[in-house]
């Protein structure tokens, strides 16, 4: 009888530890954040304001080439889809394996797929105004959805070498992914503040670029910021790593266009 | 064409103080990188000016400190049914013209 009452104070002094040690527990492991929430209280307002947004003009403008059917084709993107908004939740899975070829492909890379398959037009060149302009017209469809990218069957090699690339010192400064985004999260890096890394608001109006630019362009300046070599924008590396960052951003709303310094 | 948005009310009363958002997308370029360097590679958005009711309401003049794709936002008191006329002009002679109709009700 003694035991038994002897393990129950124990177990009771045990919880109590627990729920005491359990807030310490959480902030060990902190939850990533979206650039948003590090942004002044204007940019957010510009950001959360289609009517301020910049970067809704290249939505408006992927909307215009949406419909456009003028191509020897006659096929638009609408032909097939229909509206805009039969796109909602697509954002959410990529980057995404293609069941056909087995590749990992982003928003752009499908989008271009599209085009040279259905359209019988060429690709359109990364970062181009137009393939800026329909992959912010896809995401934004999504804006408020949580990401839940698969990382399962042939997409976990591709997420294991994105870790391995966050995971991995680069350049001459030496720096990984991970030791600024994960270690010095909101600590101040030049005149900004280090936010967790994730891309959630890409395609997004940079205030730097004075445009809209895409998650690529932003991880590439990174790598310059390390003094390292950049990855081809669409290789595979950068899919990959684009697939990581998704993963890592699971649960978080879309927020495309964000703005961003 | 250049893109351009403008945001305001379509119906507002007489004596109402109205916000309007305009944005263009438009580079400004300022001619001072060292790719094209001097003014003669100018070319931004030099003026942007708007008439409602037969009257100037508002006139910016942009230098090349402004930013890419300008973004203004003013206010003016509604007085009249009539066309609201946005102009943009920028170094090479290019004028963007936009209209937008504004309905007043009586106060």
């Amino acid at each position: 009888m003694r035991r038994g009452v002897a393990g129950k104070a124990l177990r009771r002094a045990l919880a109590a530890v627990f729920a005491a040690i359990a807030p310490f527990a959480a902030e060990a492991e902190p939850k990533a954040r979206s650039a948003r929430e590090f942004l002044s209280l204007e940019l957010a307002a510009e950001q959360a304001d289609e009517t301020l947004n910049r970067g809704m003009l290249w939505v408006e403008l992927g909307e215009r080439l949406w419909k456009d059917g003028s191509v020897p084709s006659g096929r638009s993107c609408a032909s097939c889809h229909g509206q805009p908004g039969g796109m909602r939740g697509v954002a959410t899975r990529y980057p995404a394996i293609n069941r056909e070829t087995g590749a990992l492909v982003n928003i752009e890379g499908r989008i271009n797929g599209c085009r040279v398959q259905h359209q019988s037009l060429p690709a359109l060149a990364y970062e181009s105004e137009e393939l800026l302009a329909l992959t912010a017209l896809v995401a934004h469809q999504s804006k408020g959805m949580i990401m839940s990218v698969a990382v399962d069957g042939a997409a976990r090699g591709f997420l294991e070498q994105g870790r391995a690339v966050y995971e991995s010192r680069q350049g001459q400064l030496n720096i990984a992914c991970s030791q600024c985004h994960e270690q010095n999260v909101g600590r101040k890096l030049r005149g900004d503040v280090i936010s967790s890394g994730l891309g959630v608001g890409y395609p997004a109006y940079r205030l730097t670029w004075q445009g809209l630019g895409s998650l690529h362009r932003r991880l590439k300046a990174c790598q310059q910021g390390v003094r390292a070599a950049e990855f081809e924008p669409g290789s595979t590396e950068h899919l990959s790593l684009e697939l990581f960052l998704a993963w890592r951003a699971r649960g978080i709303p879309i927020e495309t266009p964000g703005i961003r310094r | 064409m250049r893109l351009r948005r403008i945001v305001m009310p379509e119906i507002a009363r007489a004596g109402e103080v109205i916000e309007i958002r305009t944005v263009i997308l438009h580079p400004m370029i300022t001619g001072h990188t060292a790719a094209g360097a001097g003014v003669s590679g100018r070319r931004i958005v030099h003026t942007f000016h708007v008439h409602y009711d037969g009257a100037e309401v508002f006139r910016a003049e942009l230098g090349p400190g402004i930013a890419a794709n300008p973004l203004l936002t003013f206010t003016t008191v509604a007085t009249r049914t009539g066309d609201v006329v946005f102009t943009w002009m920028d170094d090479t002679g290019e004028t963007a013209v936009e209209t937008r109709l504004l309905t007043v009700a009586p106060a």
